[in-house]
């Protein structure tokens, strides 16, 4: 996984991003421009947070979960 | 025993969508859907650790900033895996001190390599030959090059292919041989007789009714 390591710690645009939709529901493009990492990375890096249970998916919106705010710390 | 049938696959054509993929890549798995809304220049070279295609990326990664002032994104492809790719790119950066910014997919099983016509037999039967798509915002493929195994591209045609390509778009014109920025550019021909003649008296740089040339 890109955003997160095999140990489980996100890397650093995988940390970008959980901080990025730790206020609330952002879409991919709202989450690239705050963090100024390429769109097609956000999308993939949020695609890959949900699949590990870090954040969620509400349609086209992403917020962080209570593992990805453990994870944050 | 029967010879095993080689599989016959449409080559993608400009004007078409780009055939949809999920790769593995130097940073992480991407689709192509990710690149939705911006330009994408998806490019294969034959191997890493190979001269030609390292003199390659390192000149896209020298464009890659105009690239990202026109909306565009790079990504490489090759039938290497992630490994070999992130040992290469590290290499790069450690003996000529150039950071490749862009992913490159790890395409071992050349899923993505079939789909797009980039594995030409008559010149390697393993290996990707140095071929260029480029898809716009909407996944439309805009433009194929294809170059051998021997010759590596040229980056200054390649930036001026998204020039034209984006100023067609904006301005709904033509661009002529050898066109630059700046440039005139050809207005389309008319279709019919009455417009041909009224093109005549539109103020247009004409040689005649089917080549007129306008300043944007």
């Amino acid at each position: 996984m890109a955003c997160v390591s095999p140990d489980g710690k996100p890397t650093e645009s995988g940390t970008k991003m959980l901080r990025a939709v730790q206020a609330g529901l952002k879409s991919p493009e709202e989450v690239a421009q705050e963090t100024g990492l390429p769109l097609f990375k956000v999308r993939s890096g949020l695609r890959e947070t949900t699949q590990a249970g870090l954040t969620e998916q509400k349609e086209d919106r992403y917020k962080l979960t209570e593992k990805g705010a453990k994870l944050l710390g | 025993m029967e010879e095993a049938k080689e599989q016959i696959r449409p080559m993608p054509r400009i004007g078409e969508l780009a055939p949809a993929f999920e790769a593995v890549t130097t940073q992480g798995v991407l689709k192509l859907e990710d690149f939705k809304g911006s330009w994408l220049i998806l490019f294969s070279h034959p191997a890493d650790f190979t001269p030609v295609c390292t003199t390659e990326f390192m000149a896209f990664a020298k464009i890659h900033p105009e690239l990202q002032k026109r909306g565009v994104e790079l990504l490489g492809l090759s039938v290497d895996s992630v490994s070999s790719h992130i040992a290469w790119v590290r290499n790069v950066e450690e003996k000529a001190g150039v950071r490749i910014p862009f992913p490159i997919v790890a395409d071992l099983n050349k899923e993505v390599s079939m789909a797009y016509g980039m594995i030409h037999p008559g010149d390697s039967k393993t290996e990707t030959v140095r071929c260029v798509f480029i898809i716009d915002p909407n996944q439309k493929i805009r433009t194929i090059l294809y170059y051998p195994l021997s010759t590596g591209r040229n980056m200054d045609e390649i930036v001026r292919l998204i020039d034209a390509l984006q100023t067609v778009d904006k301005h709904g014109v033509a661009t002529p041989a050898n066109w630059r920025p700046g440039d005139k550019v050809v207005v389309p021909p008319p279709n019919t007789q009455e417009m041909a003649e009224e093109r005549l008296k539109q103020g247009y740089e004409c040689t005649d009714w089917y080549l007129c040339k306008k300043k944007l």
